[in-house]
């Protein structure tokens, strides 16, 4: 069901259910970014609509609502474990088109890929989708090559349009809060993006011949392995534990997970002192090739949402869209055509 | 030919080594112009100088080959430079006023540079707002990081940016970037432990290198600006010497205190004798002893408290 919104109104729905969920919207941490006084645009909990940056895609993706950054599994002392307190309230999510695929992604990995995370499953099965609409295109994102740029299956949808909001709502307890506060019904369909500036074309027969492709040298030197390109991307799930235990009394400790990036120094650091893909080049080349190739044969879909996230935040302005468009010269060279 | 040369000085023109042909000095504060001034030096240089101009040392523009008899048709055609670049001007049409105190300079700062950790141009217009015009000799620098291209430490007052960083372990993705980026680019200052770094505030310049190196926002600045004030640098021919570190962490209600005091400082204890009415602060300093400055430098100065004053203070250099 549709209705015009008015600012006040959606400010009370925050409010009011703000009391059952954290809910998560893109926020501006004003002078948080890389430089001095630049912003950093992040997920955070908020109560409030002026909270919510609802310009700016995030820099970061929402990802770390559903797993944080760095998370206690467990404490543990010499005889027992102990979880921390699963969370009290659920959570609503306010994601654009391009991370609510991403969501079905983190599913898939989390939920269908083996065994399903504890942790992640216990929180997302609490979990609600509001969908902010996108009026006009961000800049380097390519949604409508990923097909990603149309969403359907959220709870609600938000757009700003002219001071007020239109809102599709699916979920019938939010739409009798609209109704009871008389916003207008109309009939609403999000907005999204039909093209972008950015366009990428995977390549048909993309085959795995393509790693030993000259394309990939270039990265060797041009990459700084930071690996940003990872964490802000709504995709990535890797992680790495750590037992972490207490410089007060060694035998207490937590253990945690914490993201991990392929493009990082470590990540493939083995026990016997064996590490693998030590250049920038061989790292750009998994990590291209994880999310265009073998995630698909899979699963039968892309993992790449096209966000552009990577491409904005990379320092050496090297560009993933850029790489995977150079894919289909690389199968040439390779196959010697 | 009669030309009061003291005069001619004071307005920001140069008695040159050509008869009779005076140079023009154009502040620009801060370093920073709009480009649409450009065609006026271009026709004051070309209509009544000799087609040249000569970039300063000190952020400002030198038009030489001017005639005595033109300098106040320069000073009116340089009214929109000087209304543009908002110079406190104490008649109008009439040019620079004072030449003694110095043009402030500022690196690019962080309008452009990533390192900078703040608006170097902006704070150097603001000091020269509170301190022109003014005839005693000061020389003021801003640059925007501990890298100091602006080389401050060779000015009386020396401005480096600086920043407190900030620390989210709950962001924190051990991923040692801003240990390395410490080590190699500045000076060591963080650790790990418990896979996680950990400053030494002690050892801590402010660069923020840790902050630009940060992939994933776990360092952030912090939201108040801080700086390192350094003291009494100078060239010259007695004593050159380097500005020694003053106050760590001060902020910049502070340093335009202490640069305003100062000044009091000067017109009290400057030697009546000085050649052109122009002395070095530092030699003023080493006559009165340090202790004597630092009463009036720091008269009503209500420091941070996270402020770290330097103490003794004690000046080498080159001695002649
Ligand atoms: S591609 Fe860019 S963002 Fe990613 S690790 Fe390399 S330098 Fe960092
Ligand atoms: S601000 Fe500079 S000196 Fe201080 S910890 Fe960060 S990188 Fe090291």
């Amino acid at each position: 069901m549709g209705y015009r919104v008015s600012r006040e109104t959606l400010d009370l729905w925050l409010a009011t259910h703000a009391a059952d969920y954290e809910i998560w919207a893109p926020h501006r941490f004003v002078g948080e970014g890389c430089f001095s006084d630049t912003d950093s645009v992040r997920y955070a909990r908020v109560t409030k609509l002026e909270e919510i940056e609802l310009k700016e895609r995030s820099h970061y993706s929402f990802k770390e609502a559903l797993t944080p950054a760095s998370q206690t599994l467990f404490y543990f002392t010499q005889e027992a474990c102990t979880e921390p307190e699963p969370p009290v309230k659920g959570a609503i999510l306010l994601l654009r088109s391009c991370d609510l695929h991403a969501l079905r992604r983190l599913d898939d990995m989390y939920l269908h890929n083996g065994p399903a995370d504890y942790y992640y499953a216990r929180l997302r099965e609490r979990v609600k989708v509001v969908l902010l609409g996108c009026a006009a295109s961000c800049e380097s994102g390519f949604c409508v090559s990923m097909g990603t740029n149309v969403s359907e299956n959220y709870d609600m949808s938000l757009d700003p349009v002219a001071g007020d909001f239109l809102v599709d709502c699916k979920d019938a307890d939010w739409a009798a809060f609209f109704a009871a506060r008389g916003c207008g019904e109309e009939p609403v369909t999000p907005a999204h993006v039909e093209e972008n500036a950015v366009k990428v074309t995977v390549p048909e027969k993309l085959s795995p011949a393509v790693a030993k492709a000259s394309l990939w040298n270039q990265y060797d030197k041009r990459c700084i392995n930071c690996g940003r390109c990872n964490f802000v991307c709504p995709t990535c799930t890797c992680f790495t534990m750590q037992d972490l235990y207490y410089d007060e009394n060694a035998r207490l400790g937590e253990r945690r997970r914490v993201w991990a990036s392929c493009m990082v120094d470590g990540f493939t650091d083995v026990a016997g002192g064996g590490s693998y893909r030590k250049k920038n080049g061989e790292r750009m080349r998994f990590k291209v090739l994880h999310k265009m190739l073998d995630y698909k044969q899979r699963k039968g879909y892309q993992m790449c949402v096209g966000c552009g996230r990577c491409d904005d935040v990379c320092p050496e302005y090297i560009s993933f869209s850029g790489c995977v468009n150079h894919l289909d010269e690389a199968m040439k060279e390779v196959q010697g055509k | 030919m009669d030309m009061n040369t003291a005069k001619l000085k004071k307005n920001a023109f140069r008695v040159t080594k050509v008869r009779g042909k005076t140079a023009s000095r154009v502040r620009v504060p801060g370093g920073h112009l709009e480009a649409k001034y450009l065609p006026v030096l271009q026709e004051i240089a070309e209509k009544y100088g000799n087609g040249t101009l000569h970039i300063t040392n000190r952020q400002g523009f030198e038009i030489p080959g001017i005639d005595f008899a033109d300098v106040d048709k320069v000073n009116a055609a340089l009214q929109s430079i000087i209304e543009g670049l908002e110079i406190n001007q104490e008649e109008e049409d009439a040019g620079y006023p004072a030449s003694g105190t110095r043009n402030v300079i500022a690196c690019i700062g962080n309008r452009v540079c990533p390192f900078g950790c703040y608006d170097t141009t902006g704070l150097a217009k603001r000091i020269e707002k509170a301190i022109f015009p003014n005839d005693l000799h000061f020389k003021v620098a801003c640059t925007g990081c501990p890298n100091d291209c602006a080389k401050v430490r060779m000015h009386d007052f020396g401005i480096m940016g600086m920043t407190e960083p900030q620390f989210d372990p709950n962001r924190c993705v051990s991923c040692e970037a801003c240990i390395k980026a410490c080590r190699t680019r500045s000076v060591g200052a963080l650790s790990m432990q418990n896979f996680r770094p950990v400053r030494d505030a002690k050892k801590c310049i402010g660069c923020g290198v840790c902050v630009i190196n940060c992939p994933d926002r776990a360092w952030t600045r912090s939201k108040k600006k801080y700086y390192r004030l350094t003291l009494l640098g100078r060239t010259g021919k007695k004593n050159p010497r380097m500005g020694e570190d003053f106050i760590k962490w001060v902020d910049e209600e502070s340093i335009l205190k202490i640069i305003l005091n100062t000044y009091d400082y000067v017109k009290e204890y400057i030697d009546p004798n000085a050649p052109g009415g122009k002395e070095h602060i530092g030699y003023i300093v080493d006559r009165t002893g340090v202790e004597e400055f630092l009463r009036w430098a720091l008269k009503d100065v209500d420091l941070p408290p996270e402020a770290e004053v330097y103490t003794p203070l004690y000046w080498k250099g080159v001695k002649y």
